[in-house]
């Protein structure tokens, strides 16, 4: 009988991949579901004896078992452009491997980092990961090992390891890939870190709008606690607050409080979950770990370039006609990510800007587009890499609407624990709808009093706007307690630099910057 | 109140005595279960906890996925995300509100982690990919 490999994470089910396999079982093919290539464009992808078809609908599933299809076919899976032009570490059982399936783990070098570090020791271990170069790919980019050792050196009768899957930042996915796809990788990186350091007890956290991947997690820890014990894990799932993707914020609601920010010091190393020390790691950095233990820390560290090492897995996403999982070393540039790889727009219409790193990441003008994928070279255009999530955009974008989006966004999911943050977004949006509308404010009836002798004399001019957006951005940025306020001016403030024209202004002198 | 909806709350809560800082679980236990956490279901879970029904009420209202009234409709959850607008999710709001009425609540969501095949929907568990105005309009036209 032949066997069809379908993907089951939860972008091919939202593609249609249930009623592809449903048509291919009644078709007589036996149908074994995996993990997602990360060909999202492919999607629902079918692969036969290691050629690919897609993105399939079940009206295609007879000409496929009949060997026809050829619109479809897409040659061998393994060695299509988009997979080849990859070094893929993290992904590496992408679209290869059943996710629940303890002997496709097994047999593809899992828990081999595991096993090593239970041979090194816990302090030798951590010397690896320090070696290694690995920073946190959540976006701050700190020395994951170095985050290791103040925990480890920490004395406590209980230890955390917490990993965050607080995946919100649009244009990013591939936390939930992972769990989705491969979990025992997660798992084997969060056991490598208790041993470290020694911690007993591990969290997921989760974000709701991921029922496939709690429920994927769920299911390997119960079928791996034997492996990893005596370390023990357990998976909480959020309850759609983007703050919570802030590690002290993750942390309050772990503890079953509010998400509210909470200010630094104490670290969470020192002071975290139920003020215990806690290594808070971003989901992608505890699987790098298990191949910077499995293969060592050279090895991992001749990838990448400068103070980026490793691999990074970059989403290509929003109107790109080739998105996906992009996994590569550090050093890539913009341009052959969107141009090359991404193939330009989905809408097939020029690109306008990309926005690299979430929400709270900057727009990208295509004249940067040589920039090299590397954490100080984006700090140095005012950019950010963050969570490694792209989003394009094609020139039917209004960058001004972004801008006002960002401060909309930061105002909805504020925590509401510092003003910057909380009411400088609402008076940002307000700013910038002012600006758009062409509406300066005008004297208000406190202002037009008599002894008010510092009040303007005049309704604000349109520069006089901009300045104030400016200043309160600059405000926001160096005023909020966390990256929530203190980044949103990034996108805002982008957008006006490159994109004056949409807010209906002149090219902005360079002082005002 | 009907006992039996209080018991049931009481044991919805003992189910997670075990576990540290419970109240998150709880609450999405009884979300699933309820549809909402009711005024009752706060003071419970306040006594039961040793908090006050204050600090249960600031968990509830902080979070967008807990309501403190049922939401009385069916809810679609539509992503309006950064990488959603980039493909042009903006443009279906209107005929998709229109639809939905009031018999459908399309509320906002940021974000559903399938970026590359937006614009993105959500109802219950199940998600929806790649739609365009007559496949949103669709799906909600069957919901309601």
């Amino acid at each position: 009988m032949m066997t069809v490999r379908i993907s089951d994470d939860a972008l091919a089910l939202a593609c249609g991949a249930d009623d592809v396999a449903a048509a291919f079982e009644k078709a007589g093919a036996a149908v074994e579901r995996v993990s997602s290539w990360g060909m999202h464009w492919l999607e629902p992808l079918v692969e036969v004896n290691g050629v690919g078809f897609g993105p399939v609908t079940p009206a295609d599933v007879q000409a496929i078992l009949d060997g026809g299809a050829d619109a479809l076919c897409i040659g061998p899976v393994a060695a299509h452009p988009f997979i080849v032009a990859q070094q893929r570490l993290t992904f590496a059982r992408a679209g290869k491997t059943r996710p629940l399936s303890l002997d496709d783990y097994e047999a593809t070098d899992g828990w081999k980092g595991l096993g090593r570090a239970r041979e090194l020791g816990p302090e030798a271990t951590i010397e690896e990961v320090v070696a290694s170069g690995l920073r946190g790919r959540g976006g701050a980019g700190f020395p994951t090992g170095i985050k290791w050792r103040t925990v480890a050196a920490a004395r406590a009768d209980q230890k955390y390891i917490v990993c965050n899957a607080d995946e919100g930042d649009s244009a990013t996915f591939a936390d939930r890939m992972i769990m989705e796809g491969d979990p025992y990788q997660l798992i084997e990186g969060m056991a490598i870190a208790g041993f470290a350091v020694g911690a007993s007890k591990g969290y997921i956290y989760v974000r709701s709008e991921y029922p496939h991947a709690i429920a994927k997690l769920e299911q390997a820890i119960h079928k791996s606690a034997h492996i990893i014990a005596p370390f023990h894990l357990e998976v909480r799932e959020g309850a759609g607050a983007y703050v919570c993707g802030e590690e002290t914020s993750l942390l309050n609601s772990l503890e079953g409080k509010r998400g509210e920010v909470r200010a630094k010091p104490p670290l969470p190393a020192l002071e975290g979950l139920f003020g215990k020390p806690t290594v808070v790691n971003n989901l992608l950095s505890l699987c790098a770990v298990t191949h910077i233990l499995a293969d060592g820390a050279t090895f991992y560290a001749d990838y990448g370039l400068g103070r980026s090492r490793g691999t990074m897995p970059i989403q290509l996403a929003g109107n790109v006609k080739h998105g996906g999982l992009f996994e590569t070393a550090f050093g890539i540039s913009l341009g052959t990510l969107v141009n090359e790889i991404g193939g330009g727009t989905a809408s097939g219409r020029p690109v306008k800007a990309v926005q690299v790193g979430g929400p709270l990441g900057a727009y990208i003008h295509p004249d940067q587009f040589d920039i090299p994928f590397d954490y100080e070279a984006y700090a140095a255009v005012d950019a950010l890499i963050g969570h490694g999530g792209i989003c394009v955009f094609d020139d039917t974008a209004d960058l001004a609407g972004m801008a006002r989006f960002a401060m909309e966004f930061c105002a909805v999911e504020s925590c509401g624990k510092c003003t910057p943050c909380r009411i400088g977004s609402t008076r940002g949006k307000e700013l910038i709808d002012r600006i758009l509308a062409r509406a300066p404010r005008g004297r208000d009836t406190v202002e037009a009093l008599p002894q008010m002798h510092n009040a303007p004399r005049s309704a604000r001019a349109l520069e006089d706007e901009i300045t104030l957006l400016e200043d309160l951005c600059e405000t926001m940025k160096f005023g909020s307690l966390c990256a929530l306020g203190g980044f949103t001016p990034y996108p805002v403030l982008s957008a006006l630099r490159h994109w004056p024209e949409d807010f209906g202004v002149t090219r902005m002198a360079e002082a005002a910057e | 109140m009907n006992d039996g909806k209080a018991d049931r709350l009481d044991e919805i809560i003992a189910s997670h005595s075990r576990r540290e800082g419970p109240l998150l679980p709880i609450l999405h236990d009884i979300q699933a279960e309820f549809g909402h956490v009711s005024e009752e279901a706060k003071r419970r879970i306040a006594g039961a906890l040793n908090l006050s029904r204050a600090e249960v009420h600031g968990v509830v209202s902080f979070y967008h996925d807990f309501r403190s009234e049922p939401a009385g409709k069916p809810v679609l959850k539509l992503c309006r995300a950064e990488a959603c607008k980039s493909r042009g999710v903006e443009a279906l709001v209107g005929a998709a509100e229109a639809v939905a009425g009031d018999r459908v609540a399309v509320e906002t969501v940021y974000c559903l982690g399938l970026c590359t095949v937006g614009p993105n929907a959500m109802v219950g568990k199940t998600v929806h990919a790649r739609l365009d105005s007559a496949k949103l309009t669709a799906l909600i036209g069957e919901m309601a």
